[in-house]
């Protein structure tokens, strides 16, 4: 039988390939598991909804939706300069990733703050949680989504540290890829609260 | 059965290889996180078992004079919550599957070893977090159910909140498992030769990653109705406390299942190698795996026979609680026929994964009395449901989690256990379970409610059995935890296959090696060519 040494024993032999295949894989099972997170919401919501269709019309009218809606506009401009930057990646243009990983951070924060006028004008009215299940529904299900944009904006922050310390190519970029699926989950649960809690009523 | 095995491997075992505090609790071992997982699950398994102690011991007598009703109600809180979450969801998947998915499918580790060691942090500070809530401890019972548990004035956030963390350790090692069965199986090492064990685990892990949210965000739910006032579970803002329970069991009852799959996939190890025949049913058994983790996601409103749903609802939940017994029924009669004309050897292992076929059989069909909608209108929240549940819950699960741990010891420490001794104690484990459980069938028919400190002067006897009964159990146990300890300092040393098992983890040193391997196993056949090469 074949002598190793110390070193090879020891020392986890990662293949690039092979960790980006199973990170990969592994993000996308998470994403199934904030799915169903989200999903008891929206439950949730569908019941409600079916119960009191009187309080959601009433109650939708006052949120601002012309504000909702550009925040979709900039998440969904955020969503397209994530994908800009994995493509820029993985073809080696690091310089190009950084850019976009920057423009996207921003497009997160005036999201943030976007909401944050919102809350605020809200409480400016005395609408809290606990006003309506409207409102309860409104602040769990934005505030969870919210949340997941600070959890995601402190992933593309420390990506692009490292984006900026040199650490990704075009052989090895399994950060950006998983950080930019994480951030589409964002995006894309974002896409169906709009329509739910500011359009339809 | 497979190449590139090492009989003469002289380098230190993963427990010689480094020592210290450091070297454990910042380790990213697999094995080691295993050996983390077995210590803290079996302290909370001890703390909850003697609350167990306590409140048969309160039982004894019809009146309440050893503790007082608040007590105890916080006593049998306590103790669900920490045996169902604490010790039995994370048990033998977190700590045997840990130490033995890699092993068995011939890997160096789990695909996300610094992940697999958050999530052991995780479940650290969700147990911290308990000791808080003890403060206050809540008297709701483990199941949280509103609108009590959104009034009560005991500390229900904390304990929740304990329990969301743990679900967040939980549906990491889910999906840790999940990637690493998927891609770093062995070469040779296709599907249908994965031992069944791992075919149980993968399916517990899907469960644990999508029922495990669900029930994350039902607790958030009952704290912010807490906290900010928020009402879908209060009738008064117009919410419904029935749909609480909704959410809740749409987790709860897979997590069943995630409790009681693992020790399927034990049971599924230990009958071959001691029968020496082949698995009967391979298939059979590894694809009603998965057909009892798909189907345990509708069946969970079973538990809501009486609460009020409709008619329409309780008969198609009825029929599906029917047909999830369906694939359990072939994973038992698939045992049973392995054990046919095999050369049953009694080793201690093999005792509890015989008590298992039974027991587990006794729990499996008294759920069909409670399934079926007529007689669950009689036995709901009665000592049959408490009966019935313990014997799928001790009499299979930790009969399962015994098992492979009185199978797997020599290869995870490097020891044998004492055979006699484990005999000894299995005997009093199994007398003292029946003789605490069996009586509250009767008790349960009887109409005598769970969750109550006092009860009416004819159930005594029954009571008082039931009662001597958790001693016998406790001796047993006792006895069990001597063996354990002191195998593992006078214990002798375990050769590296001591039941000749044909399945890879075997077929390393014992303890395996850090690496587990000299060189990544080449398959070529599955592991349960017994009788033939065996």
């Amino acid at each position: 039988m074949e002598q190793l040494t110390a070193d090879h024993v020891h020392v986890h032999h990662i293949d690039p390939v092979e960790e980006y295949e199973q990170s990969k894989f592994g993000m996308w099972l998470f994403l199934g598991t904030e799915i169903l997170l989200f999903g008891g919401l929206f439950a949730t919501y569908a019941i409600f909804r079916a119960k009191y269709p009187e309080m959601f019309h009433l109650d939708h009218l006052k949120l601002d939706w012309e504000l909702g809606a550009l925040n979709t506009i900039i998440l969904i401009g955020s969503s397209m300069t994530m994908a800009i930057g994995v493509t820029a990646s993985k073809k080696g243009n690091n310089k190009l990733l950084i850019i976009m990983l920057a423009i996207t951070i921003i497009c997160g924060l005036v999201f943030g703050f976007n909401k944050y006028l919102e809350y605020t004008a809200k409480f400016a009215h005395h609408i809290y949680p606990d006003t309506s299940i409207f409102f309860s529904l409104y602040f769990m299900m934005t505030g969870l989504h919210m949340l997941h944009v600070f959890i995601g904006l402190i992933v593309l922050l420390i990506i692009m540290i490292l984006a900026i310390k040199g650490r990704y190519s075009a052989s090895y970029n399994t950060h950006v890829e998983v950080g930019g699926l994480y951030w589409h989950l964002i995006d894309l649960i974002w896409i169906y609260l709009f329509p739910l809690l500011y359009l339809i009523g | 059965m497979a190449t590139g095995t090492a009989a003469t491997i002289s380098e230190p075992s993963f427990l010689e290889y480094k020592s210290g505090f450091r070297s454990w609790f910042y380790t990213t071992d697999h094995k080691r996180i295993g050996i983390l997982y077995l210590v803290s699950i079996s302290i909370f398994f001890i703390i909850a078992g003697s609350i167990a102690i306590v409140m048969r011991a309160e039982l004894f007598t019809p009146e309440s004079n050893i503790v007082s009703p608040h007590t105890y109600n916080v006593l049998f809180t306590l103790h669900g919550s920490l045996m169902v979450f604490f010790f039995i969801v994370p048990g033998i998947s977190a700590s045997l599957g840990n130490f033995l998915i890699p092993l068995m499918i011939g890997a160096r580790d789990v695909a996300f070893p610094k992940l697999n060691l958050g999530s052991y942090w995780l479940y650290l500070i969700g147990a911290a977090i308990l000791l808080f809530a003890l403060l206050e401890p809540a008297d709701t019972g483990w199941t949280f159910y509103t609108p009590y548990s959104a009034k009560t004035n005991t500390n229900v956030i904390l304990l929740t909140l304990g329990i969301f963390v743990l679900g967040f350790s939980s549906i990491l090692t889910g999906l840790n498992f999940i990637v690493t069965i998927h891609k770093m199986r062995a070469p040779g090492m296709t599907w249908h030769r994965l031992p069944l064990f791992i075919w149980a685990l993968y399916s517990t892990a899907i469960l644990q990653l999508l029922a495990t949210p669900v029930v994350g965000i039902t607790l958030l739910l009952l704290i912010a109705e807490r906290t900010l006032g928020i009402g879908f579970f209060d009738p008064d803002k117009g919410g419904d406390p029935v749909l609480f329970q909704n959410f809740f069991w749409f987790y709860s009852h897979p997590a069943v299942y995630i409790m009681i799959i693992p020790a399927m996939g034990v049971i599924s190890e230990i009958l071959p190698v001691f029968s020496r025949k082949p698995i009967f049913g391979y298939k059979a058994i590894a694809y009603s795996s998965v057909a009892i983790a798909i189907i345990s996601f509708f069946v969970w409103a079973h538990h809501l026979f009486v609460a009020g749903i409709s008619e329409t609802a309780a008969i198609i939940f009825s029929f599906l609680t029917f047909l999830v017994a369906v694939p359990t029924a072939i994973k038992v009669f698939n045992w049973l026929a392995t054990l046919y004309k095999g050369s049953i050897q009694f080793h201690s292992a093999m005792l509890y994964a015989l008590s298992f076929l039974f027991l587990f059989t006794v729990g499996g069909l008294t759920g069909l009395h409670v399934g079926a909608l007529a007689a669950d209108i009689h036995l709901h929240d009665t000592y049959f449901v408490v009966a019935h549940m313990h014997y799928v819950m001790i009499g299979g699960t930790v009969m399962g989690f015994f098992g492979a741990l009185h199978f797997w010891y020599p290869k995870w420490f490097g020891k044998m256990l004492d055979d006699t001794l484990g005999k000894i104690a299995w005997f009093f484990v199994f007398i003292g379970f029946n003789v605490t459980f069996f009586p509250q069938f009767f008790l349960g028919v009887q109409g005598m409610p769970r969750r109550y400190a006092t009860y009416l002067p004819e159930f005594e006897s029954l009571m008082k059995l039931s009662t001597i009964g958790s001693w016998i159990l406790a001796i047993g146990m006792i006895i069990m935890a001597y063996n354990l300890i002191k195998s593992l300092y006078s214990g002798e040393k375990a050769p590296d296959n001591p039941y000749n098992s044909l399945s890879l983890e075997w077929q390393t040193s014992s303890p395996p090696i850090l690496e587990n391997f000299k060189e990544i196993p080449v398959v070529t056949d599955w592991s349960y060519g017994y009788g033939k090469k065996g």
